[in-house]
Parts: structure tokens; C-alpha cells; sequence
């Protein structure tokens, strides 16, 4: 299977980045993890392309890493039909201190958005 | 979560302060008390949550399993949250508590048992937990709800929380206990 994982250097992200590697290892999916554009992160672009060879280290799988600029949802909705991907893999949203989950905009925009499967990861 | 939050101008209550005393419209002698910390309230709640209909979930919680449900449970009764309970006799039927985010914010969430809805119950609720807050000194408070949840949005409008974010799936609701310094 062709998945798109977009992350942003939230928590949510990280998180998505390694259960999405380890689910992509064990069903041997093709993988590109796009880097979109984050409001509420100090981590950077680079920082974060680290992440993803430290997460693919240990694994048989080659990834496809993507800078992706302008709207994270659009864009990622955009790739995802126009390059024959199965499914878009997002964090699953952040958590208040109460423990309610909400979504992000990217996240709510894919949602309603694509035409391909949408994964969020949790 | 980001502390440039809105809130109303102008300061909502007083509100009665637990513990309280009524009769609700089903006939029920309900009490309001304070969480004391004591273990019996733990299980009491235990027991409520897992009774609990997953369809007044609200973005995702209460947690389904117990396990989660002790886990959730175990951080928002902590010592720097506020918690107050609805009693029918030894049954919990009610919960509300507020959870502080930051310096001074608080987010406020509760929870009525399906058998005891609509019956007036979450009103003294959450009018008591506001009543408590403002007593230990908290500020403002905010939530969010699930903007097709209506009996929510009225309950929160009534007792003063003013809409203060509709750019997401949720509601942002606030309202101010005291002024600033």
C-alpha cells in the first residue's frame, strides 16, 4: 500500500511517525513522509527530517522524505490523489488537560477533504 | 494550550457553594459535596464512568476501559484540580471538575449519568463547581463542546459562558469568576 504520512513536529506527529514506520516495516506499505508547515512547534524542517532516518533506521524500509510548502491540508489532500496513494496517516489531534482530544485544522481539512482513506493515528 | 485565550469582560455569579442540598425533578434527594480525596469517592466515580453511555462521550471522554478510565481519573482528581460530585445516597451521578492549564486558566468539563439527566442535576453542578473555583481564588474558566450539543451550549450559556471560539469542530466557551489584579 502507498501511504502518505504528513507530519509537523507536534507531539501528535512523533508519535504518528514511529507507529506509522512500524506498521509500514511489518506490512511492507511504501511509505513518503511529507513535512508540511507547523503553527505551535519549535522544531524545524531539518530537525524533523532527522526524526524520520533515526525512526527508518532500524528497518528494511527506504523512505521518501518531502518538504511540502504553502496549506498542509490541501497539499497533502492534493499529493495524495494526484500520485495514486492509498492513504493519508496524521497524528490523531491534540490533547487539552482535561484529556478531551481535539483536531487541527490540517486534520480537519483532510478529513472532510480527501478522497483517499484518512488514518489518524492515536 | 495557548494563553492569549478571550474572555468576557465582565464577571459571572456568585454561584452557591457546595456542599448543597435539593430534590430533583425525578424526586431525588441529591447532595453536592467537594471531592475529599478519599478512595470510597474514587470507586464511587470508578463505578460511574463505566457505567457511562459511550454516545455522551465527548471528545473522547470518558475513556472507555476501566483502566483508562483509573488512569484519566487519577489526573484530573489531583490536588491542583478542583472536583465536585453529585450524591444519590452512595451513588455518584454527577461529576464536574476543572482541570488548571497554565497560570491562572482552568478548563471545565462535566458529566451527568444518563439515569439522572434532565433532571436539574447539571445546573447545581456546575453552578457549584464555579462556586467552589471562585472561592479558592480561580479566575477563568474555559471548555469546549461539541457545537451540536445543545442542551451543552444552553447549560453553559445560562450560567454565563460566552462563546469565545467557533473556528473548529468544538466550541471555545469562557467566563470570568473574578477580575484581573
Amino acid at each position: 500500500m502507498k501511504v502518505l504520512l504528513g507530519i509537523g513536529g507536534t507531539d501528535g506527529s512523533v508519535d504518528a511517525l514511529d507507529r506509522t514506520v512500524a506498521r509500514a516495516a511489518e506490512a511492507g506499505d511504501e511509505l513518503t513522509v511529507a513535512i508540511v508547515e507547523s503553527e505551535g512547534t519549535d522544531v524545524g524542517r531539518e530537525e524533523l527530517a532527522e526524526r524520520v532516518e533515526s525512526a527508518v533506521a532500524d528497518t528494511d524500509l527506504s523512505v521518501e522524505v518531502r518538504h511540502v510548502e504553502g496549506e498542509p491540508g490541501s497539499r497533502l489532500v492534493e499529493i495524495a490523489e494526484t500520485e495514486g496513494f492509498d492513504e493519508i496517516v496524521l497524528g490523531g489531534g491534540t490533547t487539552s488537560p482535561m484529556g478531551k482530544i481535539s483536531l487541527n485544522q490540517i486534520a480537519e481539512f483532510v478529513l472532510l477533504n480527501s478522497h483517499v482513506t484518512v488514518t489518524l493515528v492515536r | 494550550m495557548k494563553s492569549d485565550r478571550r474572555y468576557p469582560d465582565s464577571v459571572s455569579g456568585p454561584f452557591e457553594v457546595p456542599p448543597i442540598e435539593f430534590v430533583d425533578r425525578e424526586d431525588r434527594e441529591i447532595e453536592i459535596r467537594p471531592y475529599a480525596g478519599s478512595e470510597a469517592e474514587q470507586e464511587a466515580l470508578v463505578e460511574m464512568y463505566s457505567a457511562f453511555d459511550p454516545s455522551d462521550r465527548a471528545q473522547g471522554i470518558p475513556p472507555g476501559q476501566e483502566s483508562r478510565i483509573r488512569t484519566w481519573l487519577e489526573s484530573i482528581l489531583s490536588e491542583d484540580c478542583l472536583n465536585v460530585i453529585a450524591w444519590d445516597d452512595g451513588t455518584a451521578a454527577g461529576h464536574s471538575t476543572l482541570v488548571p492549564d497554565g497560570e491562572e486558566d482552568y478548563e471545565l468539563a462535566i458529566f451527568v449519568l444518563q439515569d439522572f439527566q434532565e433532571a436539574g442535576i447539571g445546573t447545581h453542578l456546575i453552578e457549584s463547581l464555579l462556586g467552589h473555583g471562585a472561592e479558592h481564588g480561580i479566575k477563568k474558566v474555559w471548555l469546549t463542546v461539541e457545537r451540536w450539543n445543545h442542551p451543552a451550549v444552553s447549560l453553559y450559556k445560562k450560567v454565563g459562558f460566552e462563546t469565545t471560539g467557533a473556528e473548529s469542530f468544538e466550541l471555545e466557551m469562557a467566563i470570568r469568576l473574578h477580575e484581573d489584579d
